[in-house]
């Protein structure tokens, strides 16, 4: 095996210009896959996070069919005590579970008494919203940024909706809201905050206590109308949807289909399109790495073989074996692979801390100053560096099986 | 039985009317440690005949042994394993491998073909090159040696797996007179040495009045012996 290397490696180094370009290109081409992974996947994650601990939560529980009616927030579609009761023991039963969210939402009029406009309204208990949503503090820009800012008699405001109206914190507002009965209901509240819109659904969601829902909308009973829920382990985010969703029982009518859905962020929010999107480009970019390595290798040693038919005759004609022959043209294959994925991965850490180093900073949505921090994951840096590998070897099997069966009183007599 | 025997040996190429008898029908026996010599005019098929006896190619008909082996009867990979047990092989072009030294070169059969352990290889390769006078160039590459240096480096690869028998296509050609006359000396020196039997196919004149035996080739019919100028014996055939 050592034979077989020292000889692959001396043969590589016979042209080294031509080596050099392949490995080059192959680092190329590696650079281009693993920093986009960085960069994208930093992004990817950071936008995940704004997303779910802001106000979506990892995983949200619903009634089945309230989803699809999501935009007219029906009350008759709310989770009964008794439901609610099977989520509170299923989550409790849960330990990957962090912490959960009841929430109550409805749709609502908003009015400082001089104008009036329509807003959309999450009924929370403060302390298990802060703990779910851990970001939804710091979207409080004006008001106490801490748990005083949902206390009962409190709304927290969306700024598009401070902003149209010109209402700030202690200023007094009123919702009026129609319950589930029909019957219309209002009632007072202080500001007690401003909220900084989040990107995607949520622009116009507002923040109060539950009891004070429940007072407004005249609920007896202890409905709710979703459980947003923060799990401890994100990778086991499906899996543990679907361990949840086999807790609970089964719909008369559709045997299979439990009466309550967990739907993950993915399902909940349109950037869920775009995350995909971001994985779609990075396959993309795969298939091109794979067919760079695979292009160059391939043509190096197709040009290998045929400028050393002669010297591999000689080796036939010594009696060496095609296995060995074969082998030897697919480890020089194999050490061009290696040589352009380690320089691969090199330049990329070098970037890669480069981008840490220049601090960059970008806006997404309406939120600002986010810092951009390209992470590297090992294991896909592996994956990939083993990716190159094993297209290397694949693009030289052609040219090296060709070189095994020669003919070496042919190749001897080649010009 | 001879190192090689030949009996009503055929080599023909294409089919119909483009059908070439390379050789047709020859019988010969070289025995150990022979200097003999496949001769005749371009085509008259010495080198086929040598790509046959150096189970290169497949005879088309009649029965060729070497080293008691019938290899007309012997499959592609098993021509490759026992080419690489019993026949070493000398070029016109030397056909060194370019990215390996001297030394290397020389090591070759024993690390790619055979599996012979390292030290006993070193001290193999170390004797053969010493043998033929290469001992300080050991660590040049082929670039960097002369064409005598080439073919006496040439001559060890083929020697080192102790071969029964040497073939040597033109192993003169490229060199002056001076060099050809070492490099046959050198030869007959290692035949005496080793019991290796040499097998040329050759036009040089020089290396002709060297052999022990001249088989004369026209076009594909050995047409009788010469005289070898080296106390070689007529070969009546």
């Amino acid at each position: 095996m050592w034979n077989t290397f020292r000889i692959a490696a001396r043969n590589l180094l016979r042209y080294k210009r031509r080596t050099l370009l392949t490995v080059g290109l192959i680092a190329l081409g590696t650079v281009f896959v693993l920093v986009f992974m960085a960069v994208a996947g930093s992004f990817k994650n950071m936008m995940i996070r704004q997303m779910t601990d802001s106000f979506i939560g990892h995983l949200q529980i619903h009634r089945r069919g309230y989803l699809a009616a999501i935009d007219n927030l029906p009350l008759h579609m709310n989770m009964n005590a008794k439901q609610m009761g099977m989520v509170d023991k299923a989550l409790a039963e849960t330990p990957e579970i962090e912490s959960y969210s009841p929430r109550i939402k409805f749709g609502a009029a908003f009015s400082n008494f001089e104008q009036t406009t329509n807003i959309r309204v999450n009924g929370v208990i403060p302390e298990k919203e802060f703990a779910t949503c851990p970001l939804l503090v710091s979207r409080i820009t004006e008001g106490s940024r801490d748990l005083s800012a949902l206390e009962r008699g409190k709304i927290l405001v969306p700024e598009l909706l401070a902003r149209g109206l010109g209402v700030k914190p202690g200023d007094t507002v009123v919702l009026v809201a129609t319950n589930k009965d029909g019957s219309v209901n209002g009632k007072t509240f202080l500001v007690g905050g401003v909220l900084e819109s989040a990107t995607g659904p949520g622009g116009r969601d507002g923040y109060i206590h539950m009891e004070d829902a429940r007072e407004l909308l005249r609920m007896s009973d202890s409905e709710v109308s979703e459980v947003a829920i923060r799990i401890r382990d994100f990778s086991m985010l499906d899996s543990l949807a679907l361990q949840l969703e086999a807790k609970f029982p089964s719909m008369p009518n559709m045997p299979g289909k439990s009466m309550l859905e967990v739907s993950t962020w993915e399902k909940l929010s349109p950037f869920s399109s775009i995350a995909r999107m971001i994985d779609a480009l990075a396959l993309f970019i795969r298939v091109i790495l794979v067919a760079i390595v695979l292009v160059s290798i391939m043509n190096v040693m197709v040009m290998a073989v045929y400028e050393r038919i002669r010297e591999i005759g000689t080796m036939a004609a010594m009696g060496t074996l095609p296995g060995k022959i074969l082998s030897l043209f697919i480890t020089e294959g194999l050490l061009i692979g290696i040589l352009g994925g380690l320089a691969g991965w090199l330049l990329s850490g070098i970037i890669v801390v480069a981008l840490r180093l220049a601090q960059i900073r970008f806006s997404f949505g309406r939120q600002e100053n986010l810092l951009l921090v390209p992470s590297w994951d090992l294991l896909q840096w592996c994956a990939i560096f083993l990716v190159v590998m094993v297209v290397a070897v694949l693009a030289s099997l052609q040219p090296a099986w060709k070189a095994s069966r020669m003919e070496p009183i042919d190749a001897l007599g080649h010009v | 039985m001879g190192v090689v025997e030949a009996k009503g040996l055929v080599k023909t190429y294409g089919e119909g009317d483009a059908r070439v008898e390379a050789i047709r029908g020859v019988d010969f026996a070289i025995q150990e440690a022979e200097f003999a010599a496949f001769a005749g005019p371009s085509g008259s098929g010495k080198t086929t005949l040598l790509n046959l006896v150096g189970c290169l190619d497949r005879p088309t008909g009649g029965k060729l042994f070497v080293a008691g082996e019938d290899v007309s009867r012997l499959s592609w990979r098993q021509r490759a394993r026992f080419r690489g047990e019993n026949i070493g092989f000398v070029f016109q072009n030397f056909n060194l491998i370019a990215v390996l030294t001297a030394f290397e070169n020389v090591e070759y059969p024993l690390c790619m073909v055979k599996s012979v352990p390292p030290e006993r290889r070193r001290q193999k390769v170390l004797e053969l090159l010493e043998a033929v006078g290469m001992m300080e160039h050991k660590d040049r590459r082929p670039d960097q040696l002369s064409g005598g240096q080439k073919q006496r480096v040439a001559i060890a690869r083929a020697l080192v797996t102790e071969p029964k028998l040497v073939l040597a296509d033109e192993p003169t050609a490229n060199l002056d007179k001076e060099t050809s006359r070492t490099i046959i000396s050198l030869m007959k020196r290692l035949r005496e040495h080793t019991g290796t039997a040499f097998v040329f196919s050759t036009h040089d004149a020089r290396l002709l009045g060297e052999v022990d035996k001249i088989f004369t080739l026209e076009d594909g019919k050995l047409n009788g012996g010469i005289n070898s100028q080296g106390g070689g014996h007529v070969e009546h055939l």
